[in-house]
């Protein structure tokens, strides 16, 4: 097994001031173009569901520029600062969410070889550090809002994400753990060889932490059903609800990013990081085709964390959402000793199983995931092939098209006599 | 004229009297909190419109919510006073705008029972149908507006694509989508062609299996159940004495449907079942079991009118009445069972062209007023919950 | 029970206390004097054979040649079925009628509505303030002889019937 990587950074510039010109260059692009993806991508996503079309006009095709035709105009809007607001802390708020975010990214890993800026030894800490950071935006836009609603949303949001940060960490020291690195990058590296090595099947206990690791994280970064912070229908838009313009966007930039970067945390650390199913990745990387493996394990990164996105959205918009006390009844009662047991399970698992009994849980584990991962893709291939059951009735349209029916001659001359 | 930095507190404005937080938590000692003050409305996304409820909070716990309408106070009583009978139909449709065929049999009904005419029967048919549609429309939008309350955006979609069918075919009927103004005093406005009543079973035929997606989608998801069963319990005693009706009455197990039990029109040859909340999920009279007496009652209405399609007879659909329309000196009190409730009409007339008095009995009105007595004690997120399963227009509760 | 039978009961029960009664025509009722009503509502509510649970409606109508202010009780039984109503009247220059609201919870807000457009007062009613007019609001307007304002704090009130 690997214990470490030699990453190339995509910004590696020889003095601090060029590294940094660039890095904010292309990382920006890079962190708006995706969050703007992401945005476009929800719409669509959220539409076709409803069996709506989502933006259709802007841009030529299926209004794919509807995302930047929105920040301009975000951009565009009045820069409005409530009356009784604390103006300085107002302004922060927003930078302060959207920071953390942005720096998580930094050492976020596409494949063996890409890294953005630097590769950590501990980035795994370093990510989940920073992203908790993000409260700290939040709480204050709460606070200095100087509005009721803002202050029970920011109080919603540093009960509700600092509680399940608890069990979220927890259930992301059993793959660390298991495979003794909190690098991400040695993380990754440890799950080429196949499906059954990916860490999610390894064990029982991680096979539970990951679960316990993807409600837990859909908590943290406030998506459906946990999205108690910011839910409209009780709290207006809670600690959104004086921002506008520009400023709001950037939470949003900040929300729809944590998105992607929970997404890839989630698939490297229990779905087999940058490698295929199949170890096609893993077996490039031994010829030596070491670039063309990096590349394609870059694409194989995108497409699970986009995959993990798209769950989250389709879970946003199927759920109704949960009540503060119900999600601090599973927090509490539920996930915290739920990844209690995963992490010590999976210690034991490391100390006392190995050999056969490793290899046959490791299989069942595999059908197992396998299996429920189909059902799921064969609903969704049952909404997209049969949309609903029963054709929507065209009950105005074939009315104008018909040649005016028999029976409307006596009724017309009835509404005349009606109404004369 | 306000004066600049004037305060906007407006003069009777309710500030309700603190509370001993201490008494209602025994041992709190240090622990104790401050109460907040918050107005939910009457702009906010859960409060259907503009109703206001004043809610004192410690922390996420509601220990008082004050309902205070009014916003939308548009004096259609006044206005009765002085127009003609004929021309007060199109206020009818601005009550209870989400159902506003009903609205309209309620008013020509009470005034055709005054002034002694007997509509059609081909009209009373027509009006049975036009009105057990407008309930599913009606129903619809109250089951998607409470998916939405509770956070799952999806389903109010749904319901919103069926209810514009139902719309689609009153425009045909009527030229209307919205406020339709199709009964008259004697009848209906317009005659509905046999292309017409096919069009409304071919709807049928559509919508009917759609209400087991509805439950599949929400009122079966573990969530949704969560957060409705045991919230706001109305017990049947308490509902009577607070003259609740409609679906708000019944989830709490009181089987009183006014088609039923003093029927009008033609209810009484139709075959349909009075649904009442059984407590399935919870106690009962729970938010869920009101919510789910709207489900099942569009099922019952689906049966009412493939029912009424089938005997609809020949004939004429409006009884000859003047144009200077003058009922007899008298008065009268009519009611039919809305989607809502039961909306009631008190016409007095002193022989004019004009009504002496007229007051309508909107049921959203007396369904709100229950909101203080069982949002209490509850926490902020029951609020919407609670508001939305009673299910007010606020058009009616302020007239 | 139908109309005259609930009049002969309720003239039995309460003598001089039912001013007036018509058994026929389009909305049978009995005219209570005030005094007598609270008992009267009480029986209404729970005589067994009565058993008029629930009020559908309070209107107050307005009668400036006759001086009166009538609140109009609408009520129904939901275990017998049958509907009855009472009128009660009070004189226009002081408007005074016992409230039912710990009869009937519901008329806590229809007597309400009643005082704000009417200015009909419910003695006994436990929060008797305006209900769908602004606190601050001037006068009642379904009073025959209402007068417009010109204005409501600044907002003129210029219309067809106040030009």
């Amino acid at each position: 097994m690997p214990e470490t990587v030699d990453f190339i950074p995509f910004v590696n510039w020889p003095t601090w001031l060029e590294g940094l010109i660039v890095m904010a260059v292309v990382y920006f692009a890079f962190v708006s173009v995706l969050a703007m993806f992401f945005i476009w991508w929800e719409r669509k996503v959220s539409a076709h569901m409803q069996s709506r079309l989502g933006p259709m006009r802007t841009g030529l095709w299926h209004g794919w520029a509807q995302s930047p035709a929105d920040g301009l105009k975000l951009l565009g809007k009045e820069d409005l600062l409530p009356d009784d607001a604390d103006k300085p802390l107002f302004r922060l708020a927003a930078y302060l969410a959207f920071v953390p975010a942005f720096a998580a990214l930094v050492v976020l890993p596409f494949s063996a070889k890409f890294v953005f800026v630097h590769e950590m030894h501990v980035s795994l800490v370093f990510i989940f550090g920073v992203l908790s950071l993000e409260i700290v935006g939040v709480m204050l836009a709460g606070w200095a809002s100087n509005s009721k609603w803002a202050l029970y949303g920011a109080i919603r949001e540093a009960c509700q994400v600092v509680s399940y940060e608890i069990p979220m960490g927890l259930s992301l020291l059993a793959p660390a753990l298991t495979v003794g690195s909190l690098s991400l990058a040695v993380i990754g590296a440890n799950q080429g060889a196949g499906l059954h090595e990916w860490l999610m099947f390894r064990n029982p206990f991680l096979f539970v932490a990951f679960f316990v690791f993807f409600i837990a994280s859909l908590a943290s970064c406030k998506r459906a059903p946990f999205d108690l912070p910011e839910c409209e229908s009780e709290l207006v838009a809670g600690f959104l609800t004086e921002y506008s313009g520009m400023r709001w966007a950037m939470f949003f930039f900040a929300e729809y990013t944590v998105m992607y970067i929970i997404g890839a945390l989630t698939a490297i650390l229990f779905l087999g990081a940058w490698y295929d199913p199949f170890g096609i990745i893993l077996g490039m990387e031994q010829a030596g085709q070491s670039w063309a493996a990096a590349v394609a394990g870059a694409g194989v990164m995108v497409v699970k964390g986009f995959t993990i996105v798209f769950v989250q959205m389709w879970l946003r918009w199927t759920l109704p959402r949960l009540r503060i006390d119900q999600v601090m009844y599973v927090c509490v009662k539920v996930f915290l000793p739920a990844s209690c047991i995963t992490l010590i399970g999976s210690a034991a698992w490391q100390w006392l199983a190995g050999g056969l009994f490793q290899q046959i849980t490791q299989i069942v584990l595999t059908v197992l995931g396998t299996a429920g991962g189909l059902y799921f893709v064969a609903l969704l291939a049952r909404a997209l092939v049969k949309p609903g059951q029963g054709i929507l009735p065209t009950i105005i349209t074939s009315w104008h098209a018909e040649p005016a029916p028999a029976p409307v001659a006596p009724a017309a001359a009835e509404e005349g006599q009606a109404n004369g | 004229m306000r004066e600049p930095g004037e305060s906007i507190t407006t003069p009777g404005m309710i500030i309700p009297d603190p509370v001993n937080v201490d008494a209602l938590r025994e041992g709190a000692g240090e622990l104790r909190t401050e109460e907040m003050i918050i107005n939910m409305g009457p702009q906010h996304p859960a409060t259907h419109g503009v109703l206001r409820v004043i809610l004192r909070t410690d922390g996420e716990l509601i220990l008082d919510a004050i309902p205070d309408i009014g916003y939308l106070h548009r004096c259609a009583e006044k206005i009765g006073e002085n127009v003609p009978y004929t021309q007060f139909v199109p206020y009818t449709d601005r009550m209870d705008y989400l159902a506003a065929m009903n609205n309209n049999i309620a008013y020509c009904l009470a005034v055709e029972k005054l002034a002694g005419i007997e509509a059609p029967p081909r009209a009373q048919y027509i009006r049975v149908i036009v009105a057990e549609m407008n309930r599913i429309a009606s129903h619809l939008v109250a089951w998607g507006t409470y998916g939405l309350d509770l956070g799952a955006f999806t389903p109010f979609l749904y319901a919103f694509r069926e209810r514009e069918l139902i719309l689609d075919l009153f425009e045909a009927l009527c030229g209307a989508r919205l406020t339709y103004s199709y009964m008259a005093i004697g009848g209906v406005r317009f005659d509905a062609t046999a292309a017409w009543c096919d069009k409304v079973r071919e709807f049928l035929d559509y919508f009917e299996p759609k209400i087991a997606e509805y439950n599949e989608l929400l009122s079966f998801n573990q969530i949704f159940i969560k957060r409705t069963a045991n919230v706001g319990v109305i017990p049947p005693d308490r509902a009577i004495a607070y003259g609740l009706s409609g679906p708000v009455l019944r989830g709490s197990g009181v089987k009183w449907d006014l088609r039923k039990d003093t029927p009008d029109l033609v209810y009484d040859k139709m075959d349909f079942d009075v649904c009442v909340g059984d407590g399935r999920m919870g106690k009962v009279g729970d938010c869920w079991d009101r919510y789910f007496v709207r489900v099942l009652e569009m099922v019952q209405s689906a049966r009412i009118i493939r029912q009424a399609l089938a005997q609809l007879p020949a004939g004429e659909c409006r009884a000859k009445v003047s144009r200077a329309f003058k009922p007899p000196v008298g008065e009268v009190y009519y009611e039919i069972e809305n989607p809502r409730g039961q909306l009631g009409f008190y016409i007095v007339s002193d022989g004019q062209a004009v009504p002496y008095r007229l007051k309508a009995r909107g049921p959203s009105f007396c369904n709100v007023s229950i909101l203080r007595e069982i949002a209490r004690d509850c926490l902020l997120g029951d609020i919407p919950a609670i508001v939305g399963s009673i299910d007010v227009v606020m058009g009616e509760v302020d007239r | 029970m139908n109309a005259p039978e609930i009049i002969a009961a309720l003239t039995e029960q309460f003598g001089a206390g039912v001013v007036s009664s018509e058994a026929g025509g389009t909305h049978p009722h009995a005219v209570i004097a005030p005094e007598a009503w609270p008992p009267v509502a009480v029986y209404l509510r729970d005589e067994p054979g009565l058993k008029f649970d629930f009020l559908r409606a309070v209107s107050g109508v307005d009668y400036p040649a006759e001086n009166k202010l009538v609140s109009v009780y609408d009520l129904i039984s939901t275990v017998h079925r049958h509907t009855f109503a009472v009128k009660v009247a009070a004189p226009r220059e002081n408007p005074h009628t016992p409230s039912v609201s710990a009869v009937w919870p519901t008329a806590d807000w229809h007597e309400r509505e009643a005082f704000d457009l009417l200015g009909i007062v419910y003695d006994g009613h436990p929060e008797l303030r305006r209900i769908l007019l602004p606190e601050d609001w001037q006068g009642h307007p379904l009073r025959k002889d209402y007068a417009w304002p010109k204005d409501y704090n600044g907002i003129p009130c210029a219309s067809l019937v106040n030009p």
